[in-house]
């Protein structure tokens, strides 16, 4: 178990140094940086004075120098200056980054409060109609677009109430602010929970066709404790891992969602930082949304293996 | 025990199957969803096909008269601002969307399964570094790897196809990889060896037609999240650049503006994507329980 963890630490850090690289490099392919940008919208270039901002922003340094010194911030916690704003990155991430957190919460209880249930439901109503209309829905979650859904309540919402429920100023009080991302987490969350209903459901289905369950039916349990004190323990471990993996597929959704209803977290500002060319910004959310990941990944790892007794670790 | 009524059931089993038609109804009858979904597909295919034909009006063509106008005889999903027709661009988007999507799956699928081949059969310091690339590729969520890409590469219909098709890499490569890893040892495998097969005939030949089955359903499933992420590349500014009428990008051009004065500039071509991937998704499910029998009831 102790070689296993340090192993699987490691991996994770060699994870997050390939992402650094991997990103440094994609963002310097980028054609035109930022400075070309200004130049753009300003209409003339100065040779001279480009040269000039390029190198006050550190952009006429190698790439491989220009890499270590992001790398050397970072463990000093200096994540660099915004190109746009000029404020240290950190400073510019940390108000966000409770924004877009407090609304992945939402929308991922929103994706198990339903999905679980339903998914359940599904596979206990094996091929029946209401088993056809369940799938249909979630797999029909998995089909609308989620920019195209978050349009479609806006547009609701003008048509019958006259009012869009959109970002404009910070919400006064935390009731507010949840009332105000209910919608978009649910319309992230629609997404999420229609993929956690189809793993609930073939789960289900597997542990419904296990020796165990015909012997509990044999001696005469009923359906009801067989499927659901039985069969929902056991359907429940894979769905663990998939809530995992949710978190990835969650800042997919968050970044739609969060660019239409105008919220101002780190999943839309990574959208105008990308547009922009503002290089520190992209970098550092790029390493956030993996290092993320990779942790996430890493604790659902080690829940399943205290879930389930017959998983060992480290042969 | 009850009666077993052994017509009913010969039916259900496919015994008495009589010509094609009856081969095509039993299907349907034992798989709905699959037939709607392959309809769908269908259809979505034909339309990008003859979408010179089905659309009357030009896509491109401006039309200060038309703009906005809502759906008529004429211009029967109405024109956006610019006074384009929407029926004519909502079916040339097909064609965006069946491009981007059909090749970036191809792309990936073939660059994933040359990985993974030979991830699975070198293994050694190959399989090491390719399994850490896939490791650290797998760390970011398909959009956020496609966005950055994409803007890396700059805006044009080859790029975007490129940045949605790397992202795919990794599943395809894991996929064929295990199966490869698993097959490797089988007794056909060593008996082809021991003909004097070449380990690289071996491999084409003998392992991958056995992986085929997850890689096709893979690649439906993938299908549908290309076509999904050109659409949200679009939508973001950063996929298919005029003048190729995307789905994703009238959204982002139509919506917040006119959402309240002309809904159907928001309603047809979100409900393009969604039918079309929706389609992909059904059929990806269907084949997946058709050559899966384990998921079968």
């Amino acid at each position: 178990m102790g070689t296993y963890l340090i192993k699987r630490f490691l991996l994770m850090l060699l994870t997050l140094v390939g992402m650094s690289i991997i990103i440094f490099v994609l963002l310097r392919l980028m054609p035109g940086n930022i400075v070309d940008i200004m130049f753009d919208s300003a209409g003339f270039v100065d040779p001279v004075e480009k040269a000039e901002i390029e190198k006050e922003l550190g952009l006429d340094r190698s790439i491989p120098v220009q890499y270590f010194d992001w790398i050397w911030g970072m463990m000093h916690w200096d994540l660099g200056f915004s190109y746009i704003s000029e404020m240290p990155a950190v400073d510019e991430l940390g108000p966000r980054i409770p924004i877009t957190a407090k609304l992945a919460v939402m929308a991922l209880g929103f994706s198990v409060l339903f999905g679980v249930p339903l998914g359940v439901i599904s596979a206990v109503k094996q091929d029946t109609g209401l088993d056809y209309t369940l799938r249909v829905i979630s797999l029909s979650g998995l089909s609308l677009p989620s920019f195209w859904l978050a349009l479609l309540i806006l547009m609701v919402s003008l048509t019958w109430f006259g009012d869009i429920p959109i970002y404009i100023d910070p919400p006064e009080n935390l009731i507010d602010e949840l009332l105000l991302f209910t919608i978009p987490a649910a319309a992230v969350g629609f997404r999420s929970s229609a993929l956690i209903m189809r793993l609930t459901r073939s789960s289900m289905l597997e542990v419904l066709r296990q020796d165990y369950i015909r012997t509990a039916r044999a001696k005469g349990a009923t359906d009801n404790a067989v499927n659901y004190s039985h069969a929902l323990k056991n359907a429940f471990l894979p769905v663990t891992t998939i809530i995992g993996i949710e978190a990835a597929f969650l800042i997919g959704g968050l970044i739609i969602t969060e660019t239409v209803f105008n919220i101002p977290g780190v999943a839309h500002f990574l959208v105008e930082a990308i547009l922009m060319r503002d290089y520190p910004i992209v970098q550092s959310l790029v390493m956030l949304i993996a290092l993320i990941v990779v942790t996430v990944n890493f604790i659902v790892d080690l829940t399943y293996g205290a879930l389930d007794p017959r998983i060992k670790y480290g042969e | 025990m009850t009666d077993i009524d052994q017509q009913a059931e010969l039916a259900k089993a496919g015994a008495n199957i009589d010509g094609r038609w009856d081969a095509l109804v039993h299907f349907a009858k034992n798989f709905p969803l699959a037939c709607f979904g392959i309809t769908i597909v269908i259809l979505f295919v034909l339309m990008a096909i003859f979408a010179d034909v089905i659309a009357v009006h030009d896509p491109v063509q401006t039309n200060s008269k038309l703009s906005l106008a809502a759906p008529s005889m004429t211009n029967i999903m109405g024109a956006d601002m610019m006074g384009r027709d929407m029926f004519a661009r909502i079916v040339h988007g097909s064609r965006i969307s069946l491009v981007v999507g059909i090749s970036s799956t191809l792309l990936g699928g073939i660059i994933g399964v040359v990985v993974g081949l030979m991830s699975g059969y070198l293994l050694g310091w190959f399989d090491l570094v390719m399994q850490r690339i896939i490791d650290i590729m797998q760390a970011l969520p398909l959009l956020v790897l496609a966005l950055v890409m994409a803007a890396s590469l700059g805006p044009s219909l080859e790029n975007t196809i490129l940045a949605i098709s790397i992202p795919l890499v990794p599943r395809v490569a894991r996929v064929v990889r295990s199966s490869t890893l698993a097959l490797r040892e089988m007794p056909f495998v060593e008996a082809a060896r021991a003909a004097g097969m070449t380990e690289l005939r071996v491999a084409f030949r003998h392992v991958l037609p056995n992986t085929l089955a997850p890689l096709i359903v893979l690649g439906t499933a993938q299908l549908g999240s290309a076509i999904l992420v050109e659409a949200s590349l679009s939508f973001l500014g950063l996929g298919v650049p005029e003048p190729h009428p995307s789905w994703g990008r009238m959204l982002s051009e139509n919506a917040a503006e006119y959402a309240r004065v002309a809904p159907w500039l928001v309603i047809f071509p979100g409900l393009a994507i969604s039918v079309v991937v929706f389609g992909t998704n059904l059929l990806g499910d269907a084949l997946r329980d058709i050559l899966d029998p384990r998921q079968r009831s």
